[in-house]
């Protein structure tokens, strides 16, 4: 694995707690690593499973889901129902092959701008110890055996 | 949709984006995306200038989508929007990229933070030309307002709104009205007299004919959304008829039981089982204890001489909570503080040590309507000859509160005035971290009371023990305490220790912020919307903060919040209707297999299923556009307005593109 690598990285953020906590992070001048890219959604709730394939298959290395904390929701309970899917969509991602770590699902309110740094620096590490995705690479090796 | 004409605005912000990001690449790089028309860099796009670039660009080039990188959304979205509506664009169209929160401000490396905001543009770019045009959703707005608690700060937001003509419904807890103000004796720094400046405000509200005063009362349950909020309200049982009861205080003084501590005296006085809290109480009322009545707690009370002390027959025994439900557009939140609880700092002694009170015991102690008449007595009735009163408990502290807890200073400070007024002879010390004086007329106070011979020692107080080291010392409480202007360790022997406790959240915050639907802060009090310039407003639309509940403050800042919370109220119930986003989820009759996964998800109910087309329908009214059903349905058949599928595939492909 080379050195230099750079993740990418796809946030899935919860408009009304986990982005302003990013935007906390920010007012507050937090530095974290540049890797993430943010998309902002009503709640964690609306975060699709195709949504995360869709990252990592379009060349994420990993997938960052953040809401509110349990009992925060804006919208009473989305998040309960994202606590819910996560456990099976890691299920998914196990069988597809992907390692375990490269999506994580983290509570972080509007008031957490440090957690939302420290989430982000730390997951990026994680990432970068875990090596680029290559899911295509995979899939044609796979091919090649069944082949 | 390939022809789609997207117009690029990069904000400089001054130096806060332009200082890292270099704007220049960002912008020839944009110029040369996909469908992108035009990418211009301006100083501050949020100005008439800047957003008349929009303008002109939507009118004399023909753009059709409109991208702005600067801050974040919660910012200038409103702004932009606007901008684009003004030019003929519809305002859904426009999309922001935030390049300053979310990059520039939180990027080391000023190369990494040019690439980041390419990233984080390119996901807006990709989105744009799956944008529809959206128009918001109109409802109607109820014109009614409640306030929960009744302290200074709700009672001064419920006549603020009652007197712009609003009826106003105010639930407060406990059975009467007042808050902390009310057991409060003098008020710092002009040393008025509290009761005397806060009961005409507390009568003036019983009486408004604009107000319904629901005291002894709880919120339950909130729903709906603003302008067309549902709540749920328990009016506690008072076992007396409020509409007989003339407030004579007849039973409270037959009643056997008459040893209760009393909670408005924190425990220094006593009550009977029926009571009114204190004599101002509004509504002036009797309740029942149920915890202490003999016959509510034990079934039997030989005499029950309160009801034949009760004239009007107003005592009833059988009476029932009741279940109120209120319709209201819009909601302030005036909840107030605790006082931290000093037995947590088990150094200081307090619970242990007699004469080791807490400042709102101080306050009653002074207070003539108190349990000791005015008199400032140690346990035995004694007035102390010397008097300790310790700065910081529990504030500044990062055991227990980290923050400073604002009204402690200039409180000491009273007391230490209350006291030489009293007790000319007595001997006062402060012993403080630093001296906070930061209101109008507060260093003033400070420096008066430095001229009235009290002792203030720089320091925090180590400990207060009961244990004599020296004859001076038998049978007082010595404070130690390093005096960090000298450089020594102090041993002040003394009768009396006041604790400055802080202000600390109420213990049901967290619970009762969800129940509304908002959040707290690190420290526990109510999260306001933005922390300088929406300090009175919460994340959710149509529900204000007043008060200490959304952090500690003095009498004045209160009452202006509460002016400010009451304003936002009006912003909304001033107008027949108000726009909510109309991002909310519809779904295809053609596509559902109606399979109910989405009907029993949703967690406003605002999905039924229609039994005769066999299909699930959304109610716009009642949906808040979580999105919850689009992502649960395998077939992807619900979908959410402004957050399609197709306009997230797109960001993310936007984001992975470079």
């Amino acid at each position: 694995m080379s050195t230099d690598f750079e993740p990418r990285i796809i946030g899935f953020l919860c408009r009304w707690c986990s982005y302003n906590g990013a935007d906390l992070a920010g007012t507050s001048r937090m530095k974290y690593l540049p890797n993430m890219v943010p998309i902002r959604t009503n709640c964690s709730g609306r975060v699709d499973p195709t949504h995360v394939l869709k990252a990592l298959a379009d060349g994420a290395d990993g997938v960052l889901i953040a809401g509110c904390h349990p009992g925060d929701c804006h919208y009473i309970n989305g998040n309960y129902r994202t606590a819910g899917r996560y456990p099976l969509m890691e299920k998914l991602l196990e069988q597809l092959g992907l390692e375990h770590g490269r999506v994580r699902l983290e509570w972080i309110s509007a008031a957490e701008g440090d957690k939302f740094a420290k989430t982000v620096t730390e997951f990026t590490e994680q990432i970068r110890a875990l090596g680029p995705l290559d899911w295509g690479k995979q899939f044609e090796a796979e091919e090649a055996k069944t082949a | 949709m390939a022809d789609e004409k997207i117009a690029v605005y990069f904000c400089d912000c001054g130096t806060n984006i332009a200082g890292k990001v270099d704007v220049d690449e960002v912008v020839k790089w944009a110029a040369e995306q996909p469908n992108v028309t035009v990418a211009r860099e301006y100083k501050y796009m949020c100005s008439d200038p800047g957003q008349d670039l929009i303008k002109t660009d939507i009118k004399e080039l023909g753009v059709t989508r409109v991208v702005v990188a600067a801050c974040s959304p919660t910012m200038h979205e409103p702004t932009f929007r606007k901008a684009a509506a003004d030019g003929g664009l519809n305002p859904f169209l426009l999309q922001m990229a935030n390049v300053r929160e979310h990059c520039s401000w939180v990027t080391e490396d000023p190369v990494e933070a040019t690439e980041k905001a390419k990233r984080i543009l390119s996901a807006q770019i990709h989105r744009l030309p799956f944008n529809e045009a959206l128009q918001p959703i109109e409802v109607p707005v109820n014109p009614d307002v409640m306030v929960v608690g009744a302290g200074i700060a709700g009672i001064e937001a419920a006549l603020k709104l009652a007197d712009a003509g609003k009826k106003v419904f105010v639930v407060e807890r406990d059975p009467s009205i007042g808050g902390h103000m009310a057991m409060f004796d003098k008020t710092f720094p002009t040393l008025d007299c509290s009761a005397c400046i806060l009961t005409p405000k507390m009568s003036a509200l019983g009486k408004h004919p604009n107000i319904t005063l629901m005291a002894y009362s709880e919120v339950t349950e909130v729903s709906g959304y603003v302008g067309n909020f549902k709540v749920k309200v328990r009016k506690k049982a008072r076992y007396v008829d409020t509409d007989k009861c003339t407030g004579c205080a007849a039973c409270t003084e037959a009643c056997v039981v008459q040893k209760v501590k009393s909670e408005f005296d924190v425990g220094l006085g006593y009550r009977p089982a029926i009571y009114i809290p204190f004599p101002q109480a509004v509504p002036l009322k009797a309740t029942i204890d149920p915890a202490k009545c003999l016959t509510l707690s034990k079934g039997k009370c030989a005499k029950q001489s309160c009801v034949s002390a009760c004239g009007p027959g107003a005592i009833d025994f059988g009476q029932q909570d009741e279940q109120v439900e209120l319709d209201v557009g819009a909601i302030i939140m005036a909840t107030g503080f605790e006082l931290f609880d000093c037995e947590r700092e088990a150094r200081y002694g307090y619970g242990r040590l007699a004469n080791v009170i807490t400042s709102l015991e101080f306050e009653r102690l002074s207070n003539a309507s108190g349990p000791t008449g005015g008199h400032i007595v140690m346990k035995n009735g004694e007035a102390p000859k010397s008097v300790a009163i310790l700065h910081c408990v529990g504030s500044r502290d990062e055991n227990y509160q980290e923050f400073c807890s604002r009204v402690c200073c200039m409180y000491s400070l009273k007391f230490a005035h209350l006291i030489k007024e009293h007790l000319p002879e007595t001997e006062v010390y402060e012993l403080y971290i630093d001296m906070r004086a930061y209101g109008k007329g507060y260093e003033e106070f400070y420096k008066r009371l430095m001229d009235e011979g009290v002792h203030f020692i720089r320091g925090r107080a180590a400990e207060v023990s009961d244990v004599a080291l020296a004859p001076e010392e038998e049978g007082r409480l010595v404070v130690k305490a390093e005096d960090t202007l000298l450089g020594i360790m102090r041993r002040l022997p003394v009768d009396m220790v006041i604790l400055s406790a802080g202000l600390s959240p109420r213990r049901d915050a967290k619970e009762v912020a969800q129940t509304f639907g908002f959040g707290c802060s690190a420290n526990g009090f109510y999260l306001e919307r933005h922390p300088k310039l929406e300090p009175a407003s919460t994340m959710t639309d149509g529900v204000f903060l007043a008060g200490a509940c959304q952090y500690p403050k003095d009498i004045p800042d209160a009452v202006a919040q509460a002016g400010a919370a009451a304003a936002g109220a009006l912003t909304f119930v001033n107008n027949p209707t108000v726009k909510v986003e109309p991002t909310i989820s519809y779904i295809d009759p053609e596509k559902c297999s109606g399979c109910h996964i989405c009907v029993g998800l949703c967690p406003h109910a605002a999905i039924q299923f229609n039994a005769e087309k066999e299909v699930a329908e959304v109610i716009e009214a009642a949906c808040k556009g979580c999105g919850v059903c689009v992502a649960a349905c395998g077939s992807n058949v619900p979908q959410q307005r402004g957050y399609l599928d197709k306009q997230i595939f797109a960001e993310i492909e936007g984001a992975l593109a470079l």
